[in-house]
């Protein structure tokens, strides 16, 4: 703890340098700060002493805006992790409770939707009572799967703006998963952005009995799958290239690029005018 | 009524009533008349406040710390009438609209800092400030209160939204109310209290004075 003022042992014409005091100083009370300033020939009156405040608030609270908003990725590598354990675990035991229940009552389907009707069921003896449980159970499952799809659909556009809007909430976050962070996806080269999620294919590929991985869960945008397979390849390196500099927007700066999305969409037309050539 | 603090103004929009404003660059979308920006009561507890009549103390060109200042909606129109404007707000989120808002102002000064937490922002805001308007949604407003009190001079005021489901959702808003002022007066005498209703449901606007 200390009695100085944020501009006390810092270089107060480096807003930078400034804004780390800002950001990370501490004092036991306040002072007349501007006096004091004035009066250690940290500015030379109180109009420039706001002037050089406000340069490092202004750079001090955008740097602490942008490392708190990193920790924040982490809270979504960890949902969107949950959500696909979720869905596995989900759908495996659904799987054995629909089977189960299908041998006792009539008209049961399959899958998770299955099990959420015959949990709404009055089971009358004892087997029915676990069939019947085990359904809720995978029906709970399934609920808690979408609970965490909300917090990654709510939370993504916080993290990562312009990567959201241009690969939805929820590919954005597999993007960020994949590479660890939203800081390792922002440095990978657009090519490895291309073929994350497709690790196998890429190693059979580098040992030489594969061709190479034309995408990997990119392939879930509709601008991948919804284009003619031979220019499938084109349409994912195209996208990949605009996902990475979306992320390297989010990451560095934090501004919204709107136009991000047009240059994408353009782009995309061209490419896709070619199969009907 | 009593008078507006000198930059804000009663003016009238789009020929409807009279309602406040004041000057300075649009920020979030409001309209705007001859450049004055209109500043409404239903989005803003401050602006509520002024608008009940409340004598807030403020006169114009005054030092203003701002606890909770979210994205800065009320803060740019504390900031367009007022003099150095310190603005702590802990969500990193709207911090970044709250930069915008500050980029286009002269002496609204950004903070991404925890109200509670005073001893880290001593070293940037200043002592002796005319007034403290407080919107902090969080418990223990009366502690948040009480721990900044040390930036006020020994005149200023501290304007205060207090919001009763912070503290307690299922408590009566009045028993909460009372118990909030009750500890506010540990360091402060209240000056005046009034209901926001129509306004803000549930919140009770108080005018204090560090005692």
């Amino acid at each position: 703890m200390t009695d100085k003022g944020w501009f006390a042992d810092v270089d107060v014409r480096n807003p930078d340098a400034a804004g780390d005091a800002v950001r990370t100083g501490r004092a036991d009370a306040p002072d007349d700060w501007p006096a004091v300033a004035v009066a250690d020939g940290a500015a030379s009156d109180e109009a420039e002493y706001y002037d050089r405040l406000r340069a490092a608030t202004l750079a001090g609270t955008r740097a602490a805006v942008r490392e708190r908003e990193r920790a924040d990725d982490q809270q979504l590598v960890h949902a969107v992790r949950a959500m696909a354990d979720l869905s596995d675990a989900a759908n495996e035991v659904a799987e054995r409770a629909v089977e189960w229940a299908g041998s006792l009552f009539e008209d049961v389907e399959g899958g998770v939707e299955g099990a959420r009707a015959v949990a709404g069921r009055e089971p009358e003896t004892p087997a029915e009572e676990r069939a019947v449980a085990l359904c809720r159970r995978a029906a709970d499952l399934g609920d808690e799967r979408e609970r965490v799809r909300e917090f990654v659909e709510a939370q993504a556009p916080a993290v990562a703006p312009n990567l959201s809007m241009l690969a939805g909430p929820v590919l954005a976050a597999r993007l960020i998963a994949l590479a660890g962070g939203l800081e390792e996806l922002a440095k990978m080269p657009s090519g490895t952005v291309q073929v994350l999620g497709a690790e196998d294919a890429l190693f059979a590929h580098l040992r030489g009995h594969a061709p190479s991985p034309k995408h990997g869960v990119i392939y879930t945008h509709e601008y991948v799958r919804g284009t003619h397979p031979d220019e499938r390849g084109s349409a994912s390196r195209a996208l990949a290239g605009k996902l990475s500099i979306a992320a390297r927007v989010d990451h560095y700066s934090g501004d919204r690029r709107p136009e991000l999305r047009d240059e994408l969409d353009e782009r995309m037309e061209r490419i896709r005018a070619r199969d009907t050539e | 009524m009593t008078d507006l603090p000198e930059g804000v103004q009663r003016r009238e929009f789009d020929g409807g009533d009279e309602v406040l404003a004041t000057r300075g660059e649009p920020s979030y979308g409001e309209p705007v008349v001859d450049g004055w920006r209109r500043w409404e009561a239903h989005r803003s507890k401050f602006g509520a406040t002024l608008e009940l009549g409340l004598d807030t103390g403020l006169s114009g060109g005054d030092g203003v710390l701002y606890l909770g200042a979210a994205n800065g909606t009320t803060v740019s129109h504390v900031a367009d009438f007022a003099g150095p404007t310190y603005a702590v707000e802990f969500a990193p989120r709207p911090v970044r609209d709250l930069l915008d808002v500050a980029e286009a102002r002269e002496t609204l000064f950004p903070l991404l800092k925890d109200a509670r937490k005073p001893e880290t922002y001593a070293h940037v805001v200043e002592s002796g400030l005319d007034a403290i308007v407080q919107d902090v949604a969080t418990r223990g407003q009366a502690d948040v209160a009480l721990a900044n009190r040390q930036f006020l001079a020994d005149d200023g005021r501290l304007v205060a939204a207090i919001k009763a489901r912070s503290e307690d959702v299922t408590e009566a808003p009045e028993a909460v109310f009372e118990r909030v002022l009750d500890e506010l007066r540990d360091g402060y005498e209240v000056l005046a209290t009034e209901r926001m209703e129509p306004f803000h449901d549930d919140h009770l606007a108080v005018v204090a004075t560090p005692e």
